[in-house]
């Protein structure tokens, strides 16, 4: 019998029942809860007399709608200044004292992005099923944890059941082997990816990111690739448990202690795929070959290497391909032909669930170290994870560096990734962004998002366009 | 959700063909938290003469007259009676949920839209599908009859008329199984509680560390 994947594993060892239409009801370790998802499903079970079926697997914090000004959030949820942010906010609260829920709220320092938020209080660990109200959930998997985004009914149902009804989906191995050049970051691997299978690539796939390129990659780097599986198509991606794992867990709040951490380690030193396992789809990539990436267009596939030029429309043969580009070169202020590094900035945000882990403002801070933003960029913001990121940045005088180059240090939010607060791109402004949509609207009506890594984000905020982080840095 | 057996209500019109979701409840209600409290809004721009924005207390506003499910005769009506592709539009769960916070718990038209009468399912609704020449009939005799009502049984799949004829009315095995036992999803999930605790217990033994409340 050829041996299992990680993801067999991972779905073997939670499946509680198997039914006979195909489906199974698989048990939940982890939902992480935030505001903009789960008050229906609160009040769906309000309105059915249901209960929590376990209030200690769920973990809450508002992180969409809660502002990134500091003045503004001084006034804490009641200082919230549009009515409708305050009231979800209020409202999530008010869930989680009903329902016994752990809340971290809004200006508790441990408050932050749910995904941020959940490995870096160890709440979400290696070998968990973990699920929220969010498509970016797929972001816990770099510890080694099966996690996807579900609706609002299935939180609910989570919330009620501790279970999901799922059926099992293929296994695709995306396998990078060799050595990234320097200067090369996970955001770049993971744009490159996406560019060449496209975002439709890992539909219905459990995605695992596997080869030497992985293995060398920190935690906060993986956990920015699997982040963006959901783009890829998947709803999961992760990556096998080994020594980084176990480093990186030991010690977190919710991680186990003593004789528990023990014989924690020894199943999780299981998961990982069997040297004979075998793949639906496998995918590979040579490190080498990937240089710093920026998107031009509205789907993450749309990209392009920072020496490269946004494509012309005549590039391709293919009628729906071709409308496609035309329609982005039109939205985005683009020609076809033009250099990436003519594209000119009017904004940089640095933030969001894919880079605004202490690694990240640590990477951005050294290339805009010293220097001083571009009078052409209007706004920069830097808005960290959470609130232990943002302490420890500040610790390490992060904060003062930025903002002697002329960025503003914001408060612990999703800000500008989707502009539910008050960060918002001006119509037709471009945006060198850290985040990982550039759907049309998605920073605000009108808004041009580039998605990039920090530190191609940092470069383009000081030269006012986008350039080569590595010249910069002299790599 | 609510158990579904035997119906006796008030029949109230909707009598136009082709009514969508975004007429049932406008996109502005779509803000809401909640997913309760819609019964207000439902039809609001048919129902009110003003502008209905989320929150409104609606008590004191402008009714309009001319709207049927305004009309005296009509009030604490728990069955709808409706034209062709009714629920139609956007997909929204709201619409069956504001229809079902008024207090309906009957459609019949001759044909609904798929997702609506979808949802209709998951929120304790019974859509019944008649045929066309029965659904002018009972239009006929409501109009003719204030203070008329039919008898809705499902589980002998009946629709009762006051003369006490019936109207028989096909409905999938299983959509009839989870109404008649008040089941939604979750309700079904339940039922294999036990399944869940006996894994949950074995779960605990093997991986003890995931059932530490935290810190
Ligand atoms: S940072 Fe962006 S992608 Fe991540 S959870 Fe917030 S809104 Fe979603």
């Amino acid at each position: 019998m050829a041996g299992k994947t990680l993801y067999d594993k991972l779905w073997d060892a939670h499946v509680v029942k198997q039914r006979k239409d195909g489906t199974a009801l698989i048990y939940i370790d982890r939902q992480l809860v935030h505001e903009v998802t789960s008050p229906q499903a609160f009040e769906g079970l309000r309105i059915a007399g249901r209960k929590l079926w376990r209030a200690d697997a769920n973990l809450a914090t508002p992180d969409h709608n809660v502002p990134s000004l500091k003045s503004e959030r001084d006034g804490g949820v009641a200082g919230i200044v549009e009515d409708v942010s305050r009231i979800q906010v209020e409202t999530l609260d008010d869930n989680c004292d009903e329902f016994g829920v752990t809340e971290f709220e809004i200006n508790d320092i441990r408050q932050g992005i749910v995904h941020v938020v959940g490995p870096e209080q160890g709440a979400t660990l290696p070998g968990m099923t973990v699920v929220c109200g969010d498509s970016h959930t797929a972001t816990h998997g770099a510890l080694g944890a099966l996690a996807h985004g579900i609706g609002t009914s299935e939180v609910e149902h989570a919330m009620a059941t501790q279970c999901l009804i799922q059926k099992k989906m293929k296994n695709m191995l995306i396998r990078v082997d060799g050595t990234l050049r320097p200067g090369i970051t996970p955001k770049d691997v993971i744009l490159a990816i996406i560019g060449k299978i496209g975002t439709a690539g890992g539909t219905g796939h459990a995605i695992e990111f596997g080869g030497s390129v992985f293995r060398d990659m920190s935690i906060e780097g993986r956990m920015t690739v699997c982040n963006m599986a959901i783009e890829a198509g998947a709803l999961v991606g992760m990556v096998a448990v080994d020594q980084t794992t176990l480093d990186y867990v030991e010690g977190r709040p919710y991680a186990p202690k003593a004789e528990l951490w023990a014989q924690a380690v020894n199943y999780w030193r299981t998961l990982r795929s069997d040297d004979d396992a075998s793949f639906d789809t496998i995918v590979e990539v040579d490190a080498e070959t990937i240089v710093p990436q920026v998107t031009w267009g509205n789907s993450p596939e749309m990209v392009a290497a920072i020496d490269g030029v946004v494509p012309s429309p005549e590039t391709t043969s293919d009628p729906a391909k071709r409308a496609a580009i035309e329609r982005a070169l039109e939205y985005m202020g683009l020609t076809g032909g033009m250099a990436i590094t003519d594209i000119q900035l009017d904004c940089v945000f640095i933030g969001s669930c894919t880079n605004s882990r202490i690694e990240d403002l640590r990477a951005a801070a050294a290339v805009v170290k010293g220097k001083t933003k571009a009078a052409s960029v209007k706004r920069a913001l830097v808005v960290p994870g959470s609130g232990l990121v943002k302490a420890q940045a500040e610790r390490e005088g992060l904060d003062k560096i930025f903002v002697d180059a002329g960025l503003e240090w914001r408060e612990p939010s999703c800000s500008m990734c989707l502009a539910m607060n008050s960060d918002k791109l001006g119509d037709g402004e471009h945006c060198a962004s850290t985040s990982n949509r550039n759907f049309e609207g998605r920073q605000g009506f009108g808004g041009r998002t580039h998605l990039v890594s920090p530190e191609m984000a940092a470069a383009a905020a000081i030269a006012g366009h986008f350039v080569d982080v590595r010249d910069v840095m002299g790599l | 959700m609510k158990k579904f057996t035997t119906v006796e209500g008030v029949v109230a019109p909707i009598d136009r063909a082709n009514v969508d979701t975004d007429m049932i409840i406008p996109k502005q209600f779509l803000k809401s938290i909640k997913r309760s409290g819609f019964g207000p809004f439902l039809f609001d721009e048919q129902r009110y003469l003003d502008v209905g924005e989320p929150g409104m207390d609606c008590s004191d506003r402008p009714l309009n007259p001319d709207f049927p499910l305004n009309f005296p005769r009509y009030q604490g009506a728990e069955i709808l009676l409706a034209r062709d592709n009714f629920g139609c539009g956007s997909s929204r769960e709201h619409a069956p949920w504001a229809i079902e916070d008024s207090g309906f718990r009957v459609l019949i038209a001759p044909s609904f839209a798929d997702i609506f009468f979808n949802n209709c399912f998951k929120n304790a609704l019974l859509p019944i599908v008649l045929k066309e020449y029965i659904v002018d009939l009972l239009f006929e005799e409501m109009y003719q009859e204030e203070g008329y009502s039919l008898t809705v049984d499902l589980a002998r799949q009946v629709v009762v008329r006051p003369n006490g004829e019936e109207v028989l009315f096909e409905i999938d095995e299983f959509r009839k199984h989870c109404l008649v036992n008040g089941l939604d999803d979750i309700g079904l999930t339940l039922q294999d509680a036990d399944a869940i605790r006996e894994f949950e217990q074995s779960w605990q033994q093997r991986s003890p560390w995931l059932f530490n409340a935290g810190p």
